[in-house]
């Protein structure tokens, strides 16, 4: 499966906008900053964390806590996948118990990562209420969940994605819609090479 | 990187992009261990059953606790008092397992090969070969090298010294693959009597003079001397292997500052090492427990998931 880019829907300043908007949401909503934890989902999720965080440091005077969160061992889709994606740090501190979680990642889809990053974090602890932040929300929800905040509605078919690049992972500060387009090139299946046995 | 391994037979099959992405993954596992609640879904609704015919504790718990961790169910198949005791072939005992629905099968045995034969028999199920006879021990040579590389950082150019019974020694046989896999070079050392006939196949150098083989040595990893080799007369006793080969202050001291102190376990203490070597500040006995569970973690998240092709 190759991807072919067909819209750019978000350069570096319409992101700082929409970014800037959702910290005065986020101090709106929670009436300040008190016992706010920012956590972004492995891997677009903590850049972004980190700079809403930035944002309401200069808004309020202060910045919040913030903490990474991998969901790797907590997707539903492993029995399903071919090969195992591997696991990012987590990495809170301060932990989770009694503060308001302030989910970050970058565009909201299935809901299912949501969904994993909900399970982890109760493990982690207590939260007092979570909250989810989204650079893109494109819909197709399959789970009841939603974002308390997001930088952009973005209506999508599900045979297009939707990829956030930033600065920080990418080098660029862009949003992209891209279209599926059938492989025509001959390759090797590279997932069956990994039921192939060791040694033959 | 694509992990491209559904069993570990033995370490030889790993390049050293595998182990650096088993070292990064069960880094991980170990920050995991360290959380409130040790326990993740990752393998859940997965049956892994754990075959021992031969006595093992940290080796059997090791392995049961990292399936606990990910969330798969767990059967340990005692070999005694069960059909095994009762004449069944080992293949027709897996052949049991697998219609039961295990996903994997962690095996322990007394001979050379069972864990490849296992393989050879299984038709789905992945194999994960816990010790066989003194051929190998892959998983570990894992924890050693994880443990290793965590407190040196990179093994590249890294010296280990090796000290005790090599010719029995299938967790040696183990770690000198992964170590000079990773950039490591070894030296063993231990009586004449119970080295292999040829070290050079072995990659590694033979020095029969412990006080000289660790000059230089970033880390010192004693074996575990059994009785019966004693018993066998291959040396003449523990107190003279002790004078001769046992890790006291004065050995450590010769080996690089801050060298570690390793042993697979369990230790005979006054024999192959000292209390005061085996709890001093360089030992990391006790860390390389923890690794077993983080490092075999992640071999079996690596290997166990996924979907039929």
């Amino acid at each position: 499966m190759n991807w072919k880019e067909k819209a750019r829907v978000m350069e570096s300043p319409d992101m700082a906008r929409a970014l800037k908007r959702m910290a005065h949401e986020i101090v709106e909503r929670n009436k300040g900053l008190e016992g706010i934890v920012l956590v972004g989902i492995q891997r677009r999720g903590v850049p972004l964390a980190s700079r809403l965080g930035a944002l309401l440091e200069g808004f309020e005077g202060m910045r919040p806590a913030q903490g990474e969160l991998d969901i790797t061992l907590y997707r539903d889709d492993l029995s399903l996948r071919y090969s195992q994606p591997l696991v990012r740090r987590t990495d809170i501190p301060g932990g989770v118990t009694h503060r308001r979680v302030v989910l970050v990642d970058d565009v909201l889809y299935t809901g299912r990562t949501v969904r994993s990053a909900l399970d982890a974090l109760m493990d982690l602890g207590r939260p007092a209420g979570v909250q989810l932040a989204v650079l893109v929300d494109r819909g197709h929800r399959e789970l009841p969940i939603h974002a308390d905040y997001v930088g952009k509605n973005l209506p999508t078919s599900s045979s297009e994605v939707v990829e956030v690049r930033l600065q920080e992972v990418d080098g660029v500060d862009e949003v992209w819609i891209c279209e599926k387009v059938e492989k025509v090139e001959e390759g090797p299946e590279r997932p069956l090479m990994r039921f192939a046995r060791e040694g033959e | 990187m694509a992990w491209s391994h559904r069993n570990l037979l033995d370490v030889d099959v790993l390049t050293r992009e595998d182990l650096e992405t088993l070292l990064d993954q069960a880094m991980h596992m170990e920050d995991l261990m360290d959380r409130p609640v040790k326990k993740v879904p990752a393998l859940r609704g997965k049956l892994v059953v754990n075959i021992f015919f031969e006595a093992s504790t940290r080796t059997r718990v090791s392995f049961e606790l990292a399936e606990k961790f990910l969330g798969a169910d767990v059967v340990n198949w005692a070999s005694s008092g069960s059909s095994v005791s009762k004449g069944e072939t080992l293949r027709d005992t897996v052949w049991t397992l697998e219609a039961m629905g295990a996903d994997a099968v962690v095996v322990r045995h007394s001979m050379p090969g069972v864990p490849w034969y296992l393989r050879d028999k299984l038709r789905r199920a992945s194999v994960f070969n816990a010790g066989d006879g003194a051929h190998a021990h892959p998983t570990q040579a894992l924890l050693d090298v994880y443990t290793a590389w965590r407190h040196l950082g990179s093994l590249e150019g890294k010296r280990i010294a090796i000290v005790g019974d090599i010719l029995h020694s299938r967790v040696t046989r183990s770690d000198i693959i992964a170590f000079r896999t990773m950039g490591a070079s070894l030296v063993c050392s231990g009586p004449r009597s119970l080295m292999p006939k040829d070290m050079g196949a072995l990659g590694v150098e033979y020095e029969p003079d412990a006080r000289r083989a660790v000059v230089g040595a970033d880390a010192i990893y004693l074996l575990r001397i059994q009785m019966e080799r004693q018993m066998a007369g291959l040396f003449p006793s523990e107190d003279e292997y002790h004078r001769l080969w046992g890790a006291n202050e004065e050995l450590v001291r010769r080996a690089r500052p801050g060298a570690l102190v390793m042993h697979p376990g369990p230790i005979n203490r006054g024999v192959e090492i000292e209390s005061r070597v085996a709890d001093g500040p360089q030992s990391v006995i006790l860390p390389q427990v923890k690794s077993g569970v983080a490092t075999r973690m992640a071999l079996l998240y690596l290997c166990m998931g996924g979907g039929e092709a």
